[in-house]
């Protein structure tokens, strides 16, 4: 099978309980509780004022994250391609232009409209770091997550260039929640590079494999983790961030893909050539 | 990048289902645009529909994906013995060994408006409505991995307007890792309240029909289709080719074009780089050319800026209507009947050409042996694709 080698080089996070990579290590290592208390999102202080002004929840998370891990890598941004993964986009945004044009006069905002595209995360963040490298963003409902790393990782093997991956979701308000309930905001992005440096975290060989192969999806052994794990489609990311906190070696998690293939990940923490 | 076979496609707008309407419309120069209204909407403005989309069943057992999203989705299979192929194709790598990589703008969003006027008292929505089958972007790739029995790596692009075209991207480097030997690629979107109201706002969309690269242009006209290619590591006999592909983003702004088109200028770029081309091998340039003021003179500037004024190009949107997500797929598959059939293809409802533009515009079909073309693909947020396809060799 064919195995996608990718270094480590920076971690965001952001979602309930869990304020920011540093600020999550004792739960992910399970030296604390995770106790579920609502994401905060800080106003995207990268952006100019009138993309701030219009930025809504998922525009505000995705950035957050995205900010967190360029810094945490201390990489340029500026020609840095990105892969924006997402169930849903802004649920807020969706709700309220759907009420709109159910309504009499069905008038929208263009601002509502603008907003309401599944790359408006990675539009804004472009326009924040001033990046005419390529970006995309893609969909997998309850899987985006690991379809952003396999994009990002064969990114990554295309370009030989870094890429830094953003896997957020948003809740939708009633009565959208209903049929599809997502408890909170939750964000992780990875930074991706080629080669690995000083500053690497970990190695992770990843590759596709037939559900009968690769096992069962890792799991959380924390009951709060595990349910926002099962809640969340970008939350998929928990059994990675919870290996990669422990800094243990050789050890592997298989996240969702398709109902019959899985993305198995191989971390080595630590690596030292690439 | 190595080129890449596309071993068969297909394509539906409203010129018709399948390549031979299209082919043909093209050729005489048709517009499938009209001036009718979409269901109940009252805004004055010319739009592309399917015909037939209230007649299509989906296969039995994917009842709840039905939304006309995927009923175009299947409609658009179901021409030019695409299934067959595509069946053809998992049997021949596997079923885990071909991906479902496809673009859409709004997905089943309709069917969620269409929900919201049917709440009941206490704000839900009805028991019919499935929002993972319909409304999520990722119902596309979902419902047609399904109906084709394919189950390598799935998932859709969205990235606005340039979607379907940057799905090609993600085929071709997914090939090229060892990942997968084949994969569907293409778009389909919907008309839909959110684009046509949504356009409406931004003063983007024409009341007339539109009218790319001319004086009078004021806006685009929306348009719906379904557009589909099987791209495979090798094949006997391979429609036309992928050479190249591009990909850049603007990061200007979130609904307008960088003015001298920079971001569009990077993608071009990138794409000829990819293919190993000279800008001068490049034999017809499909437009994105929306029509709107701001888009045709910032993309007229960026195609001078790589090709100079000489190389021959046109929009076919004037006869298909912007369909959104699927435009890039649209235009590579028109791409792809231009190279086979030797023809560029006519941009229609040109009146009188702007004088402030300078590509080499062609208001009207002719024949000419075509090697490669280029095809670009722009959309909100910044997000720019260009495709360079050759013809089968």
């Amino acid at each position: 099978m064919t195995a996608l080698k990718v270094h480590l080089q920076g971690v965001g996070l952001l979602g309930p309980g869990l304020g920011s990579w540093p600020a999550a290590q004792p739960m992910l290592r399970g030296i604390e509780a995770h106790v579920f208390s609502p994401t905060l999102l800080p106003s995207p202080a990268r952006l100019p004022s009138a993309e701030r002004r219009r930025a809504g929840a998922a525009i505000k998370l995705a950035m957050a994250v995205a900010d967190e891990a360029v810094a945490h890598a201390a990489i340029d941004p500026h020609t840095l391609a990105t892969v924006f993964t997402s169930s849903s986009g802004e649920g807020l945004n969706c709700h309220l232009l759907c009420e709109a044009l159910a309504g009499a006069d069905r008038l929208i905002s263009p601002t509502r409209f603008t907003n309401s595209v599944h790359n408006a995360a990675a539009g804004y963040w472009h326009i924040a770091v001033a990046s005419r490298a390529p970006s995309t963003s893609l969909c997998a409902y309850g899987a985006s997550f690991g379809a952003g790393l396999l994009e990002a990782a064969t990114q990554v093997q295309a370009t030989d260039a870094p890429v830094l991956l953003v896997a957020s979701d948003t809740p939708y308000p009633e009565p959208l929640s209903a049929c599809r309930p997502l408890p909170d905001n939750f964000g992780v992005a990875l930074m991706l590079a080629p080669s690995s440096s000083a500053r690497s975290l970990a190695t992770l060989d990843l590759e596709l494999a037939d559900v009968a192969r690769a096992g069962a999806t890792s799991t959380c052994s924390d009951l709060s983790l595990e349910a926002l794990r099962t809640a969340v489609p970008a939350a998929a990311a928990l059994p990675l961030l919870q290996a990669l906190a422990r800094g243990d070696t050789d050890r592997h998690v298989v996240c969702d893909l398709m109902p019959a293939l899985k993305l198995h990940i191989a971390i080595r923490a630590k690596a030292g050539t690439s | 990048m190595t080129p890449l076979a596309i071993s068969h496609y297909t394509l539906t707008t409203a010129l018709g289902a399948g390549r031979e309407p299209t082919l043909a419309g093209l050729q005489a120069g048709r517009s499938g645009l009209s001036p009718k209204r979409f269901l109940d909407v009252e805004l004055s403005t010319w739009i592309g529909e399917v015909a037939g989309l209230d007649q299509v069943s989906l296969p039995i057992g994917l009842e709840a994906f039905d939304c006309r999203n995927n009923r175009l989705a299947w409609l658009g299979l179901r021409q030019d013995g695409f299934v067959d192929a595509a069946r053809r194709a998992t049997a021949r790598w596997g079923t885990q060994r071909v991906a479902v990589i496809l673009g859409t703008s709004t997905s089943g969003l309709l069917q969620t408006e269409l929900a919201y006027r049917r709440r009941a008292p206490d704000g839900s929505l009805p028991a019919d409505f499935h929002y993972a089958q319909t409304q999520n972007s990722s119902s596309l790739a979902a419902f047609v991995a399904h109906a084709l029995g394919v189950q390598g790596p799935s998932c859709v692009v969205s990235t606005a307007c340039s979607s379907s075209a940057k799905v090609f991207g993600n085929a071709a480097r997914m090939i090229a890792a060892g990942l997968i030997d084949a994969a569907l690629v293409g778009g389909v979107d919907s008309l839909c309240l959110t684009t046509l109201y949504g356009f409406n706002s931004l003063e983007l969309l024409a009341a007339d029909i539109c009218r790319p690269w001319d004086a009078q242009r004021h806006g685009l006209s929306l348009g719906e289709a379904a557009a589909f290619a099987l791209l495979e590591r090798d094949v006997d006999e391979a429609q036309g080719w992928l050479l190249g592909v591009g990909e850049s983003n603007d990061g200007y702004h979130m609904s307008s074009p960088h003015p001298e088109g920079a971001g569009a200028v990077e993608a071009m770029r990138a794409a000829l780089a990819d293919a190993q081309l000279a800008p001068g091998s490049i034999d017809y340039i499909n437009l994105h050319g929306t029509a709107t003021p701001n888009n045709d003179a910032a993309e007229d500037r960026a195609v001078g800026t790589v090709f100079g004024n000489a190389t021959p190009c046109s929009s076919t949107k004037g006869a298909t209507g912007h369909t959104l997500g699927a435009a890039g797929g649209v235009e590579a598959a028109i791409g792809l009947l231009a190279l086979q059939h030797a023809f560029v293809p006519g941009g229609l409802n040109l009146r009188t050409r702007d004088a402030s533009l300078h590509a080499n515009y062609q208001r009207e079909s002719f024949d000419a042996r075509l090697r490669t073309t280029l095809s670009n693909s722009f959309g909100f947020g910044g997000s720019n694709a260009s495709l360079v396809l050759g013809c089968a060799r």
